[in-house]
């Protein structure tokens, strides 16, 4: 996996970025970048800014939740530069007790991502205009994406006539989730593939 | 000066196109502040995915963004054939861009007739729900459902065309243009139209790319973007086909890329049905993909293959990717993320409507309250997709 970005891009976010950068790949063709989370406005600033390459679309941010690292969560900024037909993966690590800096200062489509990783994996996002809630019910405690969220929730709402409204209870299913794991302690079907693609 | 008051627009609401909540500032009937409220129909898909095989996880997609089914399973299936280094033969990238243009079609007279339905006009809705009707009919003789197709399969698609579906779809593609033009009689140039949509919503093209914009969206602000040209995947690169751009980025624009959009994937249907030649429809790794029937009554090889990939599946070797696609609304996205085992470690959905609705107070501020609804209408918004 480890081959480099186009050099020229490779060099661009080595010099601009400098000591902000951690590591710089290519994982299947497209470029990622590892920066650390304090420099993540200033390295989207300076990407967006730049006269040749533009990165001038955030595609999307997302979140990936790795429960057993200290770094918990990663970051995932998507960008893409329509001028230079290029994209661009910038990520970050966290724990979940820090703050992430907030990039709507730089993107403002980037209020309504952020929200939905406050809202789905509980990473606090600082300088954020808005930080709500998005996708979840009005009163949701817990962040379900997170590993260590079961599938069924913890709560289920129901009509509770005495009270004429809607209440949350402890969820109770009249069977419960099954989980087939059928995966193969020892093998499995691996398919064939490029292992110079494999990160 | 007028005091403002707050208005609560939906989540049940003809116009909401779904179920959308906007709680509205208005002065008067001036939109001061519009804050959508999403997640009504969040059902959870990205957790659910990461609880299931990466064959199981498909049929999900045809539920997020329900009026264009097969272009997500696309998106996905491209994801996982990105991760696992295979080629689908050449008959079933046919077969795929066939059905994403027949999709897209299907799309958009569905917003075409419900956004003129917004505004006022309901005989273009009849139409174009008669000719939905038709292009689900496709659907059904190719995947047997009508909606939630499940066709596109990891390396290729899961049935070949049944005999005479390409004669049925050529007809339908000689008879279809009429429709487009019994639409454009009705609405391009009605004077009641114009009034609610010309320069309503406007959007400049720098706006719409910081907003995270694309599709008609984008290309209604005189952005001339098209994944199908700009990052072609399958055989698009193959096809002939112009990309329609509006002048102005209002909602009449929008209105008038879509419709052009039809006659282009018109257009497109036709080469693929002219260009397609016979041929295997999946692609020869008995790893991934299920064997054929008949050998599973014959051949043990075959059998095993056929109970493991039916229950424990496929593993994928551990990588992250991006892939998107030109689906009918903008850019469809999946990032997937494997570790190595038989099920998603990750699956994020970008979603095109996402970054739309996110834009809607910026886009009314200041409109009308009738006005919102035609934006609403033309941004092209379906709630499975933005709430996943």
């Amino acid at each position: 996996m480890d081959s480099p970005p186009s050099p020229t891009l490779k060099e661009l976010i080595t010099e601009l970025l400098g000591p902000d950068l951690i590591e710089a790949t290519s994982i299947l063709g497209t470029p990622v970048i590892t920066i650390y989370p304090v420099s993540i406005v200033r390295a989207l600033t300076l990407l967006r800014d730049h006269k040749k390459y533009h990165f001038h679309q955030l595609v999307d941010i997302t979140a990936i939740d790795y429960p057993s690292d200290t770094q918990r969560f990663q970051i995932v900024y998507n960008l893409l530069s329509l001028t230079m037909n290029t994209r661009l993966r910038i990520r970050l690590r966290v724990d979940s007790k820090t703050d992430v800096p907030s990039v709507t200062g730089v993107f403002q489509a980037a209020s309504w991502y952020e929200r939905e990783i406050w809202d789905l994996f509980g990473v606090h996002f600082s300088d954020h205009p808005d930080l709500r809630r998005i996708l979840t019910d009005y009163d949701f405690s817990g962040h379900p994406l997170r590993k260590d969220f079961p599938l069924s929730g913890f709560t289920q709402v129901v009509y509770d006539p005495s009270q004429e409204r809607v209440v949350h209870e402890p969820v109770s299913l009249d069977q419960n989730y099954r989980n087939f794991d059928f995966q193969s302690p020892w093998e499995g079907i691996l398919s064939k593939f490029n292992p110079e693609k494999l990160s | 000066m007028t005091a403002t008051y707050t208005l609560n627009f939906g989540p049940q609401h003809p116009a909401a196109h779904g179920v959308l909540r906007l709680v509205m500032d208005l002065e008067g009937e001036i939109v001061r502040r519009a804050d959508p409220h999403i997640g009504f129909l969040h059902r959870g898909t990205e957790k659910l995915i990461e609880h299931k095989t990466y064959l199981q996880a498909l049929p999900y997609f045809d539920r997020l963004d329900y009026v264009s089914p097969i272009c997500q399973e696309h998106a996905y299936i491209l994801a996982i054939e990105a991760l696992l280094d295979i080629t689908p033969p050449k008959r079933a990238q046919y077969i795929r861009v066939l059905f994403s243009e027949l999709t897209r079609i299907l799309n958009h007279l569905l917003n075409v007739a419900t956004f003129a339905m917004d505004v006022g006009a309901m005989t273009p809705f009849l139409w174009a729900f008669e000719e939905r009707e038709v292009i689900m009919a496709f659907y059904e003789r190719v995947s047997g459902a009508r909606l939630h197709a499940a066709y596109i399969r990891p390396g290729g698609v899961h049935k070949d065309l049944p005999p005479h579906l390409l004669e049925d779809i050529q007809a339908f593609i000689l008879r279809f243009p009429k429709v487009v033009d019994d639409i454009e009689n009705v609405l391009t140039e009605n004077r009641i139209f114009k009034q609610r949509t010309v320069d309503i919503g406007i959007i400049t093209d720098d706006q719409a790319i910081e907003w995270g914009f694309s599709g008609p969206m984008l290309r209604g602000s005189n952005v001339a973007w098209d994944l199908r040209k700009s990052q072609p995947y399958e055989i698009y690169e193959n096809l002939e086909f112009d990309i329609p751009v509006g002048k102005n980025g209002d909602c009449y624009d929008r209105y008038l890329v879509r419709v052009e959009e039809m006659r282009q994937s018109v257009k497109m249907i036709q080469q693929c049905i002219d260009q397609m030649s016979k041929g295997p429809i999946l692609a020869d790794n008995p790893k991934i993909v299920p064997p054929p029937r008949p050998q599973i009554k014959t051949s043990m090889e075959a059998l095993i293959h056929h109970f493991k990939l039916y229950t424990e599946g496929f593993h994928v070797p551990e990588a992250e990717v991006y892939t998107a696609i030109e689906a009918p609304k903008g850019e469809f996205g999946v990032f997937l993320v494997s570790d190595g085992s038989n099920k998603p470690y990750r699956c994020k959905i970008r979603s095109p409507g996402f970054a739309f609705l996110q834009a809607l107070e910026f886009m009314s501020k200041g409109h009308l309250l009738s006005d919102v609804v035609a934006i609403i209408g033309s941004m092209d918004i379906v709630f499975g997709e933005i709430d996943r």
